[in-house]
Parts: C-alpha cells; structure tokens; sequence
C-alpha cells in the first residue's frame, strides 16, 4: 500500500484571507470566537466592514493596548476589545434583533462537522456528562443572511469535518452557505457540495479522498 | 416624593424570599452586579432561580452563590467559561438544574416577560436537540418554535448612573441584558457607580426609564471580579 502523504494547504492566516476577500464593502459582521475573529485583520484595503459583537456593540475594534483594557469592554469571547468612532451600544434584545432579524449580512463561525445540505453542528459533540453550552450560536445561524465556516479540513484524527449527516448535535439545519478549511473553497449548494477553489498541491481526487460527504467540480 | 434610593445593601436586597427568581444581569463580568449578589449572600435566600447568561467566575459573584448551595437552577445560554467551576462541579453531582436556553432567546423571553408576551415564535433552534418539547407552527413556509416569557420576582443590575427616579444609563457592554431585565422583574434593583440629580441625566439618552426600577443602591467603587478570580478571593472574604 502507498502511504497517503498529508498536505497541510493553506494555513489558518491564509483562509482567514480568503474569507476576508470574500466580504464585501459595507457589510455588518459578526466572527465567532477564536480562528474567525483572524478575518478581521484581512480586509483588503479600501473596504469597509463593521463589526457585529453579539453581547452590544456594533463597530467593534482591535484590542487595545496593553494596558488599555475595560472590563466593560468585551466580544463576545469576553476578551477586551475597542469601539470605534461611530460604534453604538445596545442590550440583548435588539443585538438579538440584529441578528434573528436578518440585518447581519455575514456570519462567521468555526465547526466540528459540516454536512453536505449545509446542516451545522458547532456546538456540542454531545458527549454524556458534558455541560452543555449554547450561547448566540443558535441564534446567529438562524438569522444571519450568510453563514461561512472557516475549519480545519480534518480533525487532529483525520477525521473528516465535512461529512454526509452531522453525527453532533446541530446548531441549525441548512444553514451554511461557504466552507473555508485548509484544503479549498466549498460551496454549499443545492446540487451538493461543489469546489471553488483549491489550495496549492492539493488535487480534486485527494480533496475526495479526505472527505467524507460527495463532492463535485 | 419618589426616591429610590436605598441607604444600605442589607436595604436592597431585603425581601427577597426562598424559592424566588431572580435575574441577574451581566455578560461575563461585564455588568455583572456582584455587590448585589454579595448581599443577597448575606442575605440568605435559597432554593432560588437564577437567570443570568453565564454562571460567574471563581468563587465570588454568582458563582459564590452558587457554591453557597442557594441556587437550585439556573436558566442560562453559556453555564461554562474559563474560571468557571462551581456550577459544572455541582451539575456533573446532579445537586443543580439547568435550562439551556440560546442567548438570542433568553433575551427575548425575558423582553417578552416584561413587555406583557406570554409566548412567541422564533426559528432558533429549529431541528436541533433544544427544540424538544416546544411547539413548533409554519408561517410563510419557514418552522419556527414557540417559547415562553420569563418574569422573575427580582432583578440585579450594574447600571453605570440613576436619578432618584430611577432612570438609568449604562456603561458600554456592560449594558447586556439589564434593560430587558429591569422590565420583567416585580422588584428591579440597580446598582449604580453614580447617582445624580433629576434632569442631569439627558432624557433623549437615558436607555431605563426610572418606571421600570424599584431600588437603587450607589456602589462607587464596584470590585473587579477578574482581579479577584486572579487573587483566588472567595466571598465572604
């Protein structure tokens, strides 16, 4: 048998690029915790992007300075950021009316498994004893215009992420429209799961091949 | 005359009985009004309700409740964050209840409660395991569940400044779920950094109207719960 060599593709910086290219001029986002919140520092120039942070703030900023820190200034992730000039506050009901009520053009989260009609599961492995966790997950992939996933093509297993039918629990049913993981750009169609692009070294048969769900060119 | 104002923490939370529901407003430590929950430890009250997005940090705020054995649920978005240990602790000993409720709906639910809302529809949750047990109805071909208000006995909440009649104004993202919590409570109490005459707070700009508030307590100087969760203090101290 011929060992199967991996190919890393793209690294978290370069998706997180992808993603940002992708993102048009004015849009209101919200990134999720951790490898979406990189989206931010990659928006090419000339563009404008305002940021959704669900806990009350729209036009959110970088992180401040050492230093600098509010406690009463945080994301989501409840790490201390900034506002910029022309940023507004706001209580739960209306970031929630944000939200649930499709003002937010795009949203963009991170994902144990995806399946090939869109169904997303992001944010339990259900496993028994664990303590469950929601937060704004449910409510973003309910109501935001467009859903991105940016994800590692592969568990640290090799398992593959993108699957046939989510085994996770879901955080909401057909809800992703674009994949970014570290392999290539997958579309979320109604025809199934078709490629747009492919990272460097990496050929459709090998894409397949680390891939659990149908895809098609 | 109308004046809020409690002299005394004792004063604010006085009242508060076995068995009630409590909000209590913060996102993290952000807005968390954890000299309140600190004397509603003094205080007493148990077998209580808790409603509060997370279940606090450490061993002080809510998450000292918590260990102080006064809460028997707690109904939440996100019971785990990074310090926090007293509440998974206790839920893997099954000696607390939770009612996981995603973030965008606890907010509704208790906008709803303070706005006379019995129920109302949402698609949050729609074809996932937090469906369970909810009605569901089609409108314009998209499935939607139906969830319930929440109203509580009492509300906590940080509110950066108040008047006498209990107009408030927030700080940044501290502001969370207090105003939604201020309208579904019988028993709205506030803590406030600042405390001013009727008139300085701009009427176009005050984010609680005072009729919404029934205490108000000025706690100048409020601790910083991380600071503390980094010391390891624990309440009482």
């Amino acid at each position: 048998m011929v060992e199967k060599v991996e190919i890393q593709g793209w690294e978290i910086d370069e998706m997180a690029k992808k993603v940002a290219f992708d993102i048009p001029d004015g849009a209101y986002v919200n990134l999720g915790i951790g490898i979406p919140e990189k989206v931010a520092g990659f928006v090419p120039e000339g563009r404008e992007v305002i940021y959704h942070t669900e806990n009350g703030l729209l036009g959110m900023g970088d992180s401040p300075e050492k230093g600098q820190e509010d406690p009463e200034l945080i994301n989501a992730g409840k790490k201390a950021v900034t506002a910029i000039p022309g940023a507004s506050y706001f209580h739960h009901a209306d970031s929630f009316t944000m939200i649930r009520g499709k003002h937010i053009d795009i949203c963009v989260l991170g994902a144990l498994q995806v399946a090939e009609n869109g169904d997303l599961a992001n944010w339990s492995t259900g496993e028994p004893g664990a303590i469950p966790a929601v937060g704004g997950a449910m409510d973003l992939v309910a109501g935001v215009k467009t859903i991105y996933v940016i994800t590692r093509h592969n568990t640290k297993t090799g398992k593959s992420k993108i699957v046939k039918e989510c085994s996770y629990p879901l955080t909401g049913k057909g809800v992703v429209s674009r994949i970014y993981s570290n392999l290539a750009i997958i579309d979320v169609t109604k025809n199934g799961l078709v490629v747009r692009e492919l990272a460097a070294g990496v050929s459709f048969d090998y894409l397949q091949s680390r891939t659990e769900a149908r895809l098609y060119q | 005359m109308i004046n809020k104002l409690v002299n005394t923490t004792k004063e604010a939370v006085s009242g508060i009985f076995d068995g009630a529901t409590i909000m209590i407003g913060g996102f993290g430590e952000a807005g968390s009004p954890i000299e309140l929950i600190h004397a509603l430890i003094d205080q007493g009250a148990k077998n209580l309700t808790i409603v509060s997005n997370n279940t606090g940090s450490g061993e002080v705020g809510l998450a000292a409740l918590i260990a102080h054995k006064r809460v028997k649920k707690m109904i939440c978005s996100f019971p785990r964050t990074a310090n926090s240990t007293v509440f998974p602790d206790l839920y893997k000993k099954s000696e607390i209840a939770l009612e996981l409720v995603p973030q965008g709906t606890l907010a509704e639910r208790i906008r709803a409660g303070g706005a006379g809302i019995p129920a109302f529809f949402t698609p949050t949750s729609v074809g996932t395991p937090l469906e369970e047990g909810k009605e569901k109805r089609i409108f314009d071909r998209v499935t939607y569940v139906m969830e319930k208000a929440i109203k509580a006995d009492f509300a906590f909440v940080k509110a950066k400044a108040a008047d006498r009649y209990g107009n408030l104004i927030y700080n940044k993202t501290a502001r969370n779920f207090g105003p939604v919590m201020c309208t579904a409570a019988k028993t709205t109490i506030v803590q406030v950094q600042q405390f001013v005459e009727p008139g300085e707070l701009d009427p176009e700009c005050i984010v609680t109207p005072g009729i919404f508030v029934e205490r108000v307590l000025i706690v100048k100087n409020p601790v910083d719960e991380s600071k503390l969760v980094a010391e390891n203090r624990r309440y009482p101290w």
